[in-house]
């Protein structure tokens, strides 16, 4: 297995995430996607860890924060997604439109 | 071996992936999500970073995942089959993924990578802490600092009032 | 003290300031502030005279005023012997005055302002009197004819008073725009208005006879119109509405004589221009005889006493004319004296009875003896008899007549005498002897107080004895004093004095024949007289003629020119008015659809384009990370194709 298969799977990992980040109405499925988004980065850090820095194993401890800060970004968003539920009375993204003038 | 893994989990990656972003039930497609966390876990176990992939599980799988789980159950109303779950731009994401996805296949095609020969010895949980400890300690006591502002943040959005 | 001779108009000058800006609300420091500058000018003016007397040369004193590079109008001053008795005279006569009108005007409403005026006019007088350019002396002439038109029309409610004031004003204009024209011609002529310079190249022949004639006539415009000489005399009777201290002291004693003053002073011109002095002497003679002729069948005792004003100026005009410069201001020093009086003395019987018609007077002498008393010393004085006042200064004026040649102007002269002395006694019999024709008049009146009589009696005195320093048989009399070139001495001219005499006594026998004893019956005598009664009686209808040819042409030609107004300028007004509305209609119009079009326009046209933008900002957060996307795509194309 060379370095282009793990690029590769990853790329397609990431355009799906996107896909579902511009395309998804629910809040929750956005996040969703955002995290499919995380992990095809992650697998990219992984990956270039293996093959390019063996020894020193700098993606694997960027791959580290990348959690770390994916895990924040799932509670602060999902926090704010039953705050808007709260507010709105439903989580459809294209109903908040407040960022409009 | 290592291929006929690599090749079986990159399908069950996509494929969940695709259930994903495209099924109309928001608690299947969390359920797909948990497939979709394990396998990039097994994808990390055959990249030799087997404390990566333990995180993984633990933390994608088990934490992030329940939590949506758990926030797909309290806003109810979200399983509706009645409810569009797709907006009305999905030609033009299509359009800009494709043509993301093409380019992002070029540029790899294009680019020669320095592939560096590997020692054969893959780095122990144990070499990890101490890296984080001395050379990256700084790094690392900011990602905690920002995951503790993140959570009492959490905190307080969620509480309302 | 000379050059300290400036104060003596400017100590009135700063009464008037006072009083105007800080004491008009009080009466009583308003009249005490102006005595007081009027008494400090009267000792200054006696400390004048006598430094004069001391030493006769003339003197002058500039204080610049108006200097630009090459052009210098220096306020200057000119003490000879006649300033100084002319200043004593006008200041020793408004102080008298002044106490006089304590009484007179008593209880005005506007007394403040009454002594006002009258430090204005004594201001503008003493400064006319020591002038020393015919410039310097113009802006006063004009200040006096300023006050003069105030105080005529001190009681502007009734209009009567008001139109004498502008009728005073405006005819005296006539003569003063005259004076101007002269000036203008006499500074092109000898390039100053310094008197003393003018004299001197008038004195050298330097200037052509033709300009100093027509120079000298023009300027001397201006002493006929403020000497009341005929034809500009007819603003003088109406002046009568005024005050009677204002008629007294401005309308005969001072203001009137600043004509006769400044023909006096233009002696070297009148002497040297013969057409100049036989104009100036005829006009003198013929105003004293026509005046006089007025006053013998008027019946307002203040108009009497105008006309009787009116030719004793013609009396001193003519002497002046006939190059009598001793003579001429004798008689204007004399004439202040008792024509104050008379006034003052008319003042005091119309305080008493309230009316100037002396036809509703009589018997007034038992009531009113001081007044009484001291007006019949006027009169005696007026008409000449020996050994008043009048009686030297007329004297004089006969003998400058003889002396020249005069014989028709004598004549008339002596004419006017007679006149002179009839009216007056006609005037003192109607008044004081006699029984009351108006009972209920007689009974209110009583003698008028001290601060008015003080006044008449101190004039009395002076109308006697004034004459006296000009008595012919004097060494060192008045006529070695002021006199033009060479001392004037007259040898004592018996015949002429006794001619005067009579001529006087027979006047005054005449009106006691008519109106004390009744032998002869005025009414009778008007029948028989009928025409020339009627036109004295209208004063020589001069004031219908001037209404007939000046003022009605005026007002016609007036509606003339209003009606081209109407017609011709007011249409072409219109016209243009109208054009510029047509105008700024287009305009409108052009502003409406081409400048707000293009502004609508513009705004309309970015207005579109900002909607069309707007739908860009949607406020879904897809649409944008849409847009993050494709410019990352389109970032990717660019960097790498």
């Amino acid at each position: 297995m060379t370095l282009y298969h793990y690029l590769i799977l990853s790329a397609i990992l990431f355009v799906i995430g996107m896909y579902g980040l511009l395309t998804r109405r629910n809040a929750v499925g956005v996040l969703m996607s955002i995290e499919l988004m995380f992990n095809a980065a992650n697998i990219n850090f992984v990956a270039f860890s293996k093959f390019i820095t063996p020894n020193e194993f700098i993606g694997q401890i960027f791959s580290i924060f990348v959690i770390t800060i994916a895990a924040a970004e799932a509670a602060v968003g999902l926090a704010i997604v039953l705050l808007i539920y709260r507010n709105y009375k439903g989580i459809e993204v294209d109903n908040i439109n407040f960022m409009k003038w | 071996m290592f291929d006929l893994a690599f090749y079986i989990l990159a399908v069950l990656i996509l494929g969940s992936a695709l259930m994903v972003v495209t099924l109309r039930n928001i608690f299947h497609c969390a359920l797909f999500l948990v497939l979709c966390m394990f396998s990039i876990a097994g994808i990390y176990i055959l990249l030799e970073a087997e404390f990566i992939a333990a995180v993984q599980v633990l933390i994608y799988v088990g934490a992030v995942t329940i939590l949506m789980i758990f926030a797909v159950m309290l806003t109810h109303q979200l399983t509706g089959k009645t409810i569009r779950q797709v907006n009305d731009q999905p030609i033009a994401a299509l359009f800009i993924i494709s043509s993301l996805l093409v380019l992002t296949l070029l540029a790899l095609s294009k680019t020669t990578w320095e592939v560096a020969s590997s020692s054969g010895v893959s780095p122990s949980a144990t070499e990890l802490g101490r890296a984080l400890m001395t050379v990256y300690v700084l790094p690392f006591e900011v990602v905690s600092v920002v995951l503790l502002v993140a959570l009492v943040g959490a905190i307080v959005i969620s509480r309302g009032d | 003290m000379l050059p300290y001779s400036w104060l003596i108009p400017a100590l009135p000058l700063l009464s008037f300031v006072l009083i105007v800006f800080f004491l008009i609300r009080s009466n009583k420091a308003s009249s005490y502030t102006s005595i007081a500058a009027i008494l400090g000018s009267l000792a200054l003016s006696v400390a004048v005279l006598a430094e004069v007397l001391g030493n006769p040369q003339p003197q002058e004193f500039a204080i610049n005023w108006i200097f630009m590079e090459s052009f210098k109008l220096p306020m200057v001053m000119y003490i000879d012997p006649l300033t100084a008795v002319m200043v004593v005279m006008v200041s020793l006569v408004a102080s008298l005055i002044q106490i006089y009108s304590l009484g007179y005007m008593h209880g005005d409403p506007r007394f403040a302002r009454y002594y006002a005026y009258m430090s204005l006019f004594a201001f503008s007088m003493l400064g006319l009197v020591v002038a020393g350019s015919f410039f310097t002396m113009f802006i006063f002439w004009e200040l006096v004819g300023l006050t003069s038109y105030l105080l005529i029309g001190f009681w502007f409610e009734k209009k009567i008073a008001s139109d004498a004031g502008k009728k005073a004003f405006i005819t005296t204009k006539i003569g003063d725009f005259g004076f101007l024209i002269g000036l203008l011609v006499m500074f092109f002529a000898a390039g100053t208005l310094n008197m003393a310079e003018i004299f001197d190249k008038v004195h050298h022949h330097e200037i052509a006879l033709g300009t100093i004639t027509a120079a000298g006539l023009l300027m001397f415009c201006g002493a006929i119109g403020k000497s009341a000489q005929f034809p500009l005399h007819v603003w003088l009777p109406d002046a009568m509405e005024g005050p009677t201290p204002v008629s007294a002291l401005i309308h005969a004693a001072t203001m009137v004589a600043a004509g006769v003053y400044l023909t006096a002073r233009l002696m070297p011109l009148v002497i040297t221009s013969h057409t100049m002095a036989m104009v100036v002497a005829i006009i003198g003679a013929f105003t004293a005889l026509m005046a006089a002729s007025i006053g013998l069948v008027q019946n307002d005792i203040k108009r009497v006493l105008a006309y009787s004003t009116i030719s004793q100026l013609g009396y001193m005009i003519l002497a002046l004319g006939m190059g009598g410069y001793t003579a001429g201001t004798f008689h204007l020093m004399t004439h202040a004296c008792f024509k104050a009086l008379l006034f003052l003395g008319a003042g005091s019987v119309i305080h008493a009875v309230h009316t100037n018609d002396i036809q509703e007077m009589g018997g007034l002498g038992r009531k009113m003896k001081t007044t009484a008393a001291t007006f019949f010393i006027a009169s005696f004085s007026i008409a000449g008899i020996f050994p008043l006042s009048g009686f030297w200064s007329k004297d004089e004026i006969f003998a400058v007549a003889w002396e020249g040649g005069h014989y028709i102007l004598l004549v008339v002269a002596v004419l006017a005498a007679f006149m002179t002395a009839f009216y007056m006694f006609r005037l003192c019999f109607m008044v004081f002897t006699g029984k009351p024709r108006d009972q209920e008049k007689y009974d209110h009146a009583r003698e008028s107080p001290k601060n008015m009589t003080i006044p008449l009696v101190i004039l009395a005195f002076l109308s006697i004895t004034v004459g006296w320093v000009g008595i012919p048989w004097l060494k060192h009399g008045y006529g070695s004093f002021v006199f033009f070139e060479h001392p004037h001495h007259v040898a004592p001219n018996y015949i002429l004095m006794v001619i005067s005499t009579i001529v006087a006594l027979s006047g005054i026998y005449l009106a006691y024949l008519m109106y004390y004893k009744g032998s002869i019956s005025p009414v009778k005598m008007a029948e028989r007289f009928k025409r020339i009664y009627r036109v004295l009686f209208n004063k020589y209808y001069f004031d219908e003629l001037y209404m007939a040819t000046i003022i009605e042409p005026t007002y016609r030609l007036t509606e003339k020119l209003y009606k081209f107004d109407l017609g011709v300028i007011d249409w072409l007004v219109n016209f243009f008015g109208d054009f510029t509305v047509f105008l700024s209609w287009i305009q409108e119009r052009f502003d409406t659809y081409v400048v707000d079009g293009a502004v609508n326009g513009l705004g309309y046209t970015i207005r579109a384009f900002g909607g069309g933008l707007r739908r860009i900002q949607t406020g879904q957060l897809q649409n944008y990370a849409f847009v993050i996307f494709l410019g990352l795509v389109v970032f990717i194309l660019l960097r790498f194709l």
